[in-house]
């Protein structure tokens, strides 16, 4: 695939149908994957990479990309070409300036469940027929495909692209995911035992902002949180419930337009299951004013900036409460 | 336990004197009386009000004035906004002073200098100023080139006319950017006055004022024939501790707030341009 | 070499904590290891390292510094400080035994910073050398021996026995608080052991990366290098690096107003973020470029350039399996020493 991808790649930059090529780029190691923008055929075949490891979306990179002189072409797994979709519908991205090929998506591994597993000093990473072959400074490790897949990955929710110019590869279709398992099993804890998990978690938040930063649906231009004249633009915490806030109001500013690309909890460097919070808002969306999926398309009227009749009244939120 | 420098001292301010309709300058003494602490001219303080912010401001006072500190201030933020509309007696806090000082007792001993300041690029300069007119015999000639928007843009004015001007030993050459009507002086901007002044190029030159009026001054003056290493500026830079730590005023490897704020332009030179 | 018996751990712990506060690496709910308070029962963990640095013992993310009570037109400073408690953080790994020093060189030089220094006063540092560097390792380009740690004292294992030996006389004073549990023992097996690690080390992916291109003396060469714009281009502007980084330290100071006052608190702060040095007239550093070339140049050429030569980095990895674009100071340093 990845050789498939840099000729194409090579082939768009030659005749001049783009200028600059968004993919992945290897690292040190057989996981630090960094997203990159590369601009020649040489670049390309010295850098670029398409793999288990090339999970980072690289759609958030078209806002700043599209709106560079010349057109861009970006490689966009599935999931990545929502995100797309909700930049476009948005009117972050110059979409005429981009040109998407889709490619086929993951499962992608998570080095860190590697880790997890006790295993380091690893130098490769092989994936045998499902079976991870891994080349450690202390021998060789094996553990199953399976027990080392992204949770974003883990809960797939479409093999289907919403929007491209061209496929390599093909094309599947929108899943039967269980990705709301767990928001089905916080629903059913008590009022109590909701709160103390959710402390739990978002205590270990140290207010780096990665979520805010790689998610495709914050591209405010100045976030409200690093604005001092806000009021609660704050890197002290003046006490132990404020970073709690943090997720919960971002929770509230990417509702309805969260694709759940799975991001934020990627990146989080504590853990964080942060994509719960946003996944309770899509749940509730679909029961409240029918199913819908952000970035499934780019003209759909959203649900939450949208007035019908049917809409429900505010006081859902007592009724549910009252559950 | 020893004190610590990020605790502030109470100041209390006994005057406020409006300067233009966007600077003050505030008179601050300790509640017991007296200075809240010494200072060299071109030092720093910072001066917050709790709550709203704190931030750093240069003081105008000289040393040489042993009952109270100045500070004249431009308003242009959430905290100088704050500043403005206090009234006298009111207690703010301040801590200090930080950051070098023009060296008025090594190299600019003896010699002639020329003042060069726009705007409230003034207000460090002041501090040296009244140092020198205090310590006449130990200087040279002083000249001042001032300039500003306009004739209500000059900071401290009736200072300049009543004190500086009337002061034998100093020169005042004033402008403004455009024509206004009650002003007979020279008009047009500082860069291009100090040129057609053509001051002796044995003189020491301290530079403030904002940027470009800075970057153009330093230009002419080289035209002029004058060398980097005659010419003096102080820089600012957001702040947050005051003592070369927080880590967010360095130019390369040097902090505003502890190896600055005054830099002599040859020392400036020789770090990256990030200011 | 003084030694327990791994299997006594436990009673160690306890007997540390009796007299002072014992903070241990252990594993949290979900895998990673953090810093906790030592209670019965809570274990040492197996992983390598802690996933946030030690610094916050020293260098907390948050801290209240002052409090000010306002009554009409004045203002009344409280100093809220007290001594702090003595404490024992055991199990610091050399590298970030190592940044305690290069935090020591901000915080204890002249004007001394005091909340820093209570603390440092009072927290003995008990360090753990490595058996099992992971490929991300790489302190000892900073000259750090992962077998041979500093700190107060240091500890080893040798799969059956911790040994521990001081290194200053606050090291020697914790040994002598828990002398009776140990007993002379034989190292025979420990210096197999160290000679393992030692081979491991020089093996590690990142054995040969060397500071040589950095330095104070290299300050336009490298602000001026073109190659900051390909290293950026993809930084998120988080500020993840800098708060899992043991050496990073600069900080925001900020007010609250409780309604009852207002508290003043020093916080962790990243010159990644865009605030960073914005003034109410102007900001000098604009773009990312800039943010994330003073992150990098600070550490490699304007550390190094105000202490000796001491670079600002112990070769933890941490910002190496953080960051969330798998940007780092390694990929930096290998781009720039090409000439």
């Amino acid at each position: 695939m990845q050789e498939a991808m840099i000729k194409r790649a090579k082939e768009l930059l030659a005749d001049g149908s783009v200028k600059r090529v968004i993919g992945w780029k290897r690292g040190e190691f057989a996981y630090d994957i960094t997203p990159a923008v590369f601009e020649s055929a040489e670049e390309l075949d010295k850098d670029f990479v398409f793999d288990d490891f090339t999970s980072a979306n690289v759609s958030k990179y078209l806002v700043k990309e599209s709106k560079k002189e010349g057109k861009v072409l970006v490689f966009l797994k599935p999931c990545d070409t929502y995100s797309l979709n909700q930049l476009t519908k948005e009117h972050r991205v110059d979409r005429d300036n981009i040109y998407v090929i889709g490619i086929p998506g993951g499962p992608k591994l998570d080095i860190e469940k590697i880790k997890a597993k006790g295993i380091t000093g690893i130098l490769s990473v092989k994936n045998d027929n499902y079976t991870l072959k891994i080349d450690t400074l202390y021998g060789e490790e094996t553990m199953p495909f399976s027990e080392a897949i992204l949770d974003k990955c883990a809960s797939c929710k479409s093999k289907k692209h919403v929007t491209y110019d061209e496929l390599i590869g093909e094309d599947g279709d929108v899943l039967d995911s269980d990705r709301f398992d767990m928001v089905e099993k916080l629903e059913n804890m008590t009022a109590q035992e909701r709160y103390d998990f959710w402390r739990e978690q978002l205590s270990k938040c140290i207010r780096c902002n990665a979520c805010r930063n790689v998610c495709p649906a914050c591209t405010c231009e100045k976030c409200v949180f690093d604005n001092p004249n806000s009021g609660v633009e704050n890197k002290a915490a003046s006490d132990s419930f404020e970073e709690n806030m943090f997720h919960i109001i971002r929770a509230f500013h990417v509702a309805g337009r969260c694709t759940d690309c799975g991001e934020c909890s990627r990146v989080c460097p504590q853990n964080i299951p942060l994509h719960l919070l946003n996944r309770k808002f899509i749940k509730d969306i679909n029961s409240l004013y029918g199913e819908y999926q952000a970035g499934a398309d780019t003209t759909s009227r959203a649900p939450l900036t949208d007035y019908t009749a049917d809409d429900c009244e505010a006081s859902i939120v007592h009724e549910r409460g009252a559950e | 336990m020893n004190n610590d420098t990020l605790i502030p001292h109470v100041g209390v301010v006994t005057d406020i004197r409006i300067d233009t309709p966007d600077v003050k300058t505030f008179r601050v003494v300790s509640p017991e009386g007296g200075k809240v602490f010494e200072h060299m001219p071109g030092q720093c303080a910072m001066l917050s009000i709790p709550g709203v912010g704190e931030a750093m401001f240069s003081i105008t006072s000289s040393p040489t004035n042993k009952e109270f500190m100045e500070f004249s201030i431009k308003k242009c933020g959430c905290l100088t906004e704050w500043l403005h509309a206090m009234e006298v007696g009111q207690q703010i806090t301040i801590r200090g002073p930080y950051g070098n000082a023009f060296p008025v007792d090594t190299e600019l001993k003896g010699k002639d200098l020329l003042f060069i300041a726009g705007g409230i690029g003034l207000a460090p300069l002041r501090s040296v100023i009244n140092y020198v007119r205090d310590k006449r015999g130990e200087y040279g000639d002083v000249q001042i080139v001032y300039g500003s928007r306009s004739k209500d843009d000059l900071v401290d004015y009736k200072e300049i006319i009543d004190e500086w001007m009337a002061d034998p030993g100093v020169e005042v050459d004033l402008t403004i950017d455009n024509p206004q009507e009650g002003w007979d002086g020279h008009v047009g901007f500082v860069p291009n006055y100090v040129k057609e002044l053509k001051p002796s190029t044995n003189k020491t030159v301290l530079v403030c004022g904002p940027p470009i009026m800075i970057k153009f001054t330093l230009a002419g003056l080289k035209e002029l024939g004058f060398t980097e290493t005659q010419v003096y500026t102080t820089m600012e830079l957001r702040m947050k501790c005051g003592v070369g730590k927080c880590g967010r005023c360095n130019i390369g490897n040097k902090y505003v707030c502890k190896d600055g704020p005054v830099f002599r332009f040859d020392q400036l030179d020789a770090l990256p341009d990030e200011y | 070499m003084l030694k327990i018996s791994l299997s006594r751990l436990e009673e160690l712990f306890a007997a540390i904590a009796e007299k002072q506060t014992l903070y241990i690496p252990s594993d949290r709910a979900d895998g990673a290891a953090e810093f906790t308070k030592w209670e019965p029962g809570k274990a040492l963990t197996q992983k390598l390292n802690t996933l946030r640095s030690a610094k916050d013992f020293f260098f907390p993310q948050t801290e209240n510094i002052v409090d000010f009570k306002m009554e009409g037109k004045n203002i009344q400073v409280i100093d809220q400080r007290s001594e702090h408690e003595d404490f024992v953080i055991f199990g610091v790994r050399p590298c970030d035994a190592r940044s305690f020093t290069i935090l020591d060189k901000v915080f204890l030089s002249e004007p001394v910073d005091s909340f820093y220094k209570n603390r440092r006063d009072h927290g003995t540092v008990v360090t753990m050398a490595c058996s099992r560097p992971a490929e991300t390792c790489f302190c000892g380009t900073f000259g750090i021996d992962a077998t041979e740690p500093e700190g107060d004292a240091a500890c080893w294992s040798d799969g059956e026995d911790l040994f521990i030996k001081a290194n200053n006389d606050k090291g020697q004073a914790f040994i002598d608080s828990i002398s009776s549990l140990l007993e002379e023992g034989d190292t025979a097996k420990l210096d197999q052991v160290k000679a393992k690690t030692k081979e491991i080390l020089s093996r590690l992916p990142l054995a040969n990366l060397s500071t040589a291109a950095f330095g104070g003396d290299t300050l336009n060469e490298h602000f001026n290098s073109e190659k900051w714009a390909e290293l950026s281009e993809s930084c998120l502007g988080c500020g993840t690096c800098t708060f899992v980084c043991p050496t990073c330290q600069c900080y925001d100071i900020k007010d609250f107003n409780t309604g009852n006052g207002i508290k003043r608190f020093r916080c962790w702060d990243s010159c990644m973020y865009s605030d960073f040095t914005k003034m109410a007239h102007g900001n000098p550093r604009t773009s990312q470029l800039e943010r994330f070339r003073q992150r990098f140049m600070h550490k490699l050429v304007y550390f190094p350039a105000n202490n000796n030569g001491e670079f600002g980095c112990v070769g933890c990895g941490r910002c190496l399996s953080k960051c969330p674009i798998s940007m780092n100071i390694v990929k930096v340093m290998k781009a720039l020493e090409v000439k």
